[in-house]
Order: C-alpha cells, then structure tokens, then sequence
C-alpha cells in the first residue's frame, strides 16, 4: 500500500505539473526612474511560424526587473538595427541610449535556432564612429571595432529558448555592471489555497514567476523551504504526521529524507555554504534554540542556549558564524554567534524588534524584518558601520530571501488582504510585486545560481 | 427490524470506510511513515452518535458542556491564561485526570505578526502555558503533548484587530 502511494508522488514529482494559468507575472511598483536606458531591439526572425519564444522580449524584461536598467519601448525605437553595422549612434544617444542589443534568429535543419546576437556600445561606437581602431600584433593599427562590447552565437533548442534568453540576460548584465546576472535562478514558495483538498503546496518557479512547478502538497503546514547550495535539494519544514518535522527532499527525484522529528518543534533549516550541515532550530528543552546538524556523521551540536527563544539561523557566507534572532533582551533582536568559539554579539539595536537576519552574499550587509512604528518592514544594516535603510513600506513584510548575486531580495508582504511575494533591490530604489497566484503565497526562497 | 438494523450500520460504516479510504490513498505528503492522526479523527466524528446524557450526573453534564470549549484566547505577545477560562480547564484537568489513558494535543497559535519563525516561539508559549495550568491542577505530563502551529493555520484571515484576537489560541484536541 505504503510502495503504492510512494510511486504516485513519484509521478506527481516527476512529472512536475505546471500549475495551470498560475504564473506569477511581476507588477513594477516603484524605480523604473533611476535605472538606466538600454535598447534591446527585437531580433530578427524571418520564420513562417512564431517563435516558441520571443527571445528579446524575456531578456528585456530581465533586465529591466534588475531595477538597473530601463528597456527604451519597441514604439519608441527610432531604428531597428539588426547588426552593429546598422546601428545610428546618434539617434539612440539623443535617447540618453548607451548600450545596445541586437540579433537575429535562423532555424536549422534539425529544427533548432540558432541566435546571433551583439551588444554594442553606443558612445564608444558615436566616438569612434564604428570603426575603432587598436595595434595589432605586428605594430599596424587594425580595425577593432571596440565598440562591440561582445559578439556570440548559439544554437538552442525550442524548449529551452526561455532558458537561453536568461543566459543572455546574464552576459548582458555582466558586462554592464561588472556584477553576475541571476536570471538564471528559481525562486521555492509556499502557496496556501484554503480551498483545495491539499491546501498546502510547495512550488518553485523560474525567478520571474515562469515554469511553475508543484513540487509538494499537503493537508498539513508546510513551513521554512531552503536552497541546498547545488540547488538540487529544499530543506523543508512539514506538519504531515501532526508534528513538525524537518526534511530534505530533491526536487528532480522526489526522494525525501526525514532529518529531524523530536518532541515539540523542529524548524528554519537552513544549509551551510558549503553543503555539509544544516543549521536548524529545536525546541526539546522547552524553547526554541539554534542546532547544527552534519548531514554526513548526522551530529547534532547545540549553538544556542538558555531560557529565551532563539531562532532564524542563518550561516554568514564565510560558513563560520551564525546569525539568528533571539529574545533573550526582551523582544526579538538579531545576534551573531561565531562558531569556532561561541562567542556571541548584539548586531541590532534601532528599531523595537528586528528578526530573520539575512547577510549578502558579499558579507556586508544584514538585511532583517526591522519593526518600527510604521510596523514590519524590511530593512538593511551596515554591517561596517551599522548605518541603517529601511527598503519597504508595504505591509507585514517577512521572510526575506536574497538574490544569489546580492542585488534583489523577495519577501512576503500583504496585499488585497493576501500574502503576496514582492520583491526591492538591494539600494531600495526598484519595488515589484508578484501578484498571488490561486492562494496566498508565503515563505519565498531563491535559489543560489543555477 | 434486522434489515433495518444492518442498514443502519451500512449507513455509518460506508462514509467511514470511503473517508478513510479517500483520506490514506490520495494525501500524497501525509502516505509515508508514521499513522496519521487524520483516520483516527474521521472514525471518532462518524461514531460517537450514542446518547448516554441519562447516564451522567448534573455534575458531569457541567464538566461535559464545558469541555465542548476547547479554545483559549490570548492577549497581544502574551501567553497570560485570563481568569475566564478557569472553570473550563479545571473541567479539562478533571477529565483527563479520571481518564489517565487519555491524550491530549495542545496546539498553539500566534497572529500574523511578526516572522513565521518567532511566531513559533509565541505559539509555544501558549500551548506550554496551558499544559502547565492542567498539570498544577494534577494532569499527568505523559498526557500532554504541545505542537506550534504559529502563524501557519488562521482561524480567521484578515488584518483587523479582531480577526487577531481570534487567531492568538490555543486549542486543545482530544
């Protein structure tokens, strides 16, 4: 009976259902201003049927969810040039245009597409007027078109175009920030449908909302999905057998492991950089403390001790502190816990609570749930400094979760009386919200790079 | 007479059986492992219909209406129990107490506000707060059992302070 059942999650998981008319489509609320124009031109496609994917488009998009830049509209376009040759500097620098991307699509004989594609840049092209010249190596000056910043060609099958117009989302972010592009990243959910015979779902979805997939479901609360750092694995939180119990499951298998079902809560995994632990919260003594548990000899080491309630582990990027919330002061303040030596700090002090530390990817940020008396709002501090920015004013935000590059965070806020993902950049300028899909949607975690 | 006996008992066997059926083969997440409390609560809904009302004292009918009240609601971030609730968990801690046999589930609950995670902790501290009162009044610790649900399972959606008040409880399930 139990082998039956086994195999039909195994079908449901394999067979990653997309949930039917459920993707999450991105509603830009704040910073389109700051960000910077670029022209992404709509490649050149000569086929008889449409494209299974419209290439530019994604990648416009892309960028412009980055809050960095700001795709000049097709409309207002004063040429489309297919080729670098063909670009009119000065009719895209009179736009404020500094960076172009253009490129063309042919089919092949096995049905695949292949991708040219340029991105130019516009001031070094109205400079040298295209034909930028640099010594080559016998001491002649050669013709070096400089103002090419990169010239590539692919060939991509149809299913994956989408995948393909990210990757390209990601050269061009790179080359034009310095910084990696994270367009290639999922973001791991949970949507609650209270209505649904499984009202309790985990889903995951590309960063943008697209290819959501059902990767669990439940009568019972799912809490807590954390990225494994090969982004294979969701350390998840389940309430299934009347208890919480912390698993791991693959996401592409489906096999599931119990970690951890001791009296009273288990919670907050979450997986060390390097892959080895998860950090993890208990509550077997009588109040939640912070644990870490070696996935290979299966040691449990307790971090935090004590009456008050410690909890939110998360591993500083170097993988040998913890940061985690505690109210051991009284109300709920973040606290920094080195491992090697125990010692602990106070990280917060502005703000009458602040919970659910998240460090950047750099190590030189916190970002945190800073309660104030505009109530729960997402905040950044300054781990150097301790200066700090509020990012939000949308309602009951929690659950922050940061881009693998560092750039954007997603959290979960209210709107319309529902749990609805948005998400700020980094500097707080770019605001977004992705609309609710059939459910209220909570407890967002994006996936490291993929 | 018979017939109408057997049909009688078709008529409450049947929806157990599918329930039961339903509630095992097709709860993808609950299958593996451990029972679930979920068929022991389906067959405790379907067969309890037997009226022993004529059999229980004046006594006992007090304690019974009582214990139908099986939720405790909390202040703002506190875990204080109201003098309210007295006589309804001294009614509880006198059932229990007959019957040592007996378990009971303390689920505590938070409001949305504030993180997932620390509303674990608040939801904590009402279910423990409970059990400690039904333990001073002479319930067994082996009886008791805490979950935290925190913010996960509203009774009630919506942000006004009301719709709050209603989700900080503690519920106790038998």
């Amino acid at each position: 009976m139990i082998k039956r059942l086994l195999l039909g999650m195994f079908v449901l998981l394999s067979s990653m259902t997309n949930v039917a008319n459920a993707a999450l489509e991105l509603v830009i609320t704040d910073g389109i201003d700051s960000a910077r124009p670029i022209a992404v031109v709509p490649f050149k496609w000569e086929g008889a049927a449409a494209l299974p994917t419209d290439i530019s488009a994604v990648i416009a998009s892309d960028l412009q969810r980055s809050g960095k830049f700001s795709p000049v509209p097709t409309n207002k376009m004063p040429q489309t040039p297919f080729n670098e040759s063909e670009v009119n500097f000065d009719s895209w620098t009179n736009l404020g245009v500094d960076a172009l991307l253009t490129g063309s699509i042919t089919q092949n004989e096995q049905g695949n597409y292949v991708v040219n594609y340029q991105l130019v840049d516009i001031v070094r092209g109205q400079l040298t007027g295209g034909q930028g010249k640099a010594l080559g190596s016998d001491g002649e000056l050669v013709l070096s078109k400089d103002h090419v910043l990169f010239n590539k060609v692919a060939t991509v099958e149809a299913s994956r175009m989408r995948e393909y117009a990210h990757r390209i989302s990601d050269l061009v972010y790179e080359q034009l920030t310095g910084d990696r592009g994270a367009f290639m990243t999922r973001i791991a959910y949970v949507v609650v449908s209270d209505t649904e015979r499984f009202p309790y779902q985990l889903r995951v979805s590309d960063y943008d909302g697209f290819n959501e997939r059902l990767v669990l479901r439940s009568k019972q609360p799912l809490m807590s999905p954390s990225w494994s750092p090969d982004g294979q694995k969701l350390a998840y939180v389940s309430f299934q057998n009347g208890q919480s119990e912390i698993y791991i499951m693959n996401i592409y298998t489906g096999e599931r492991e119990k970690i951890t079902s001791y009296p009273r809560h288990n919670g907050a995994p979450k997986f060390s950089p390097d892959g080895s632990k998860l950090a993890l919260v208990l509550s077997k003594t009588g109040s939640l403390q912070v644990y870490t548990f070696d996935l290979r000899s299966r040691q449990l080491t307790q971090i935090t001790r004590g009456r008050s309630n410690n909890t939110e582990p998360f591993w500083h990027p170097d993988g040998k502190s913890l940061v985690f919330t505690s109210d051991r002061g009284g109300k709920p303040q973040i606290y920094q816990v080195d491992l090697g030596s125990g010692d602990t700090n106070r990280l917060t002090w502005q703000g009458s609570q602040n919970l659910s530390g998240q460090i950047t990817p750099d190590g030189r940020f916190l970002v945190m749930v800073n309660r104030s008396d505009s109530g729960f709002n997402l905040a950044k501090q300054d781990l150097e400094t301790g200066a700090l920015q509020v990012l939000t004013k949308t309602l009951l935000d929690e659950s922050p979760s940061i881009a693998p590059n560092g750039g954007m965070v997603v959290y979960s806020s209210m709107y319309n009386k529902k749990n609805v993902l948005s998400m700020v950049s980094i500097d707080g300028r770019f605001k977004a919200r992705l609309p609710a899909t059939n459910g209220r949607v909570r407890a967002p975690a994006w996936s490291p790079f993929l | 007479m018979q017939l109408n006996k057997v049909l009688k008992g078709l008529l409450i066997a049947l929806p157990v059986l599918a329930m039961t059926a339903c509630s095992s083969s097709d709860d993808a997440a609950s299958s593996t492992g451990d029972a679930t409390n979920q068929s022991g609560a389906v067959e405790t809904t379907v067969v309890s219909p037997i009226d022993q009302a004529g059999q229980l004292t004046e006594q006992e009918l007090k304690e019974q209406a009582l214990r139908e009240t099986q939720t405790i609601y909390f202040a703002f971030d506190n875990s204080t129990i109201a003098g309210d609730y007295e006589e309804m968990l001294a009614a509880h801690a006198a059932y229990l107490s007959k019957n040592p046999s007996l378990r009971v589930t303390i689920e505590g609950h938070a409001d949305e506000r504030g993180t997932p995670e620390y509303n674990i902790a608040l939801g904590e501290r009402r279910a423990q707060a409970v059990a400690n009162y039904l333990q001073a009044l002479g319930v067994q610790a082996d009886q008791i059992s805490i979950v935290s649900y925190g913010e996960e399972k509203p009774l009630l959606l919506g942000q006004s302070d009301d719709v709050y008040a209603k989700n900080r409880r503690a519920v106790l399930v038998y």
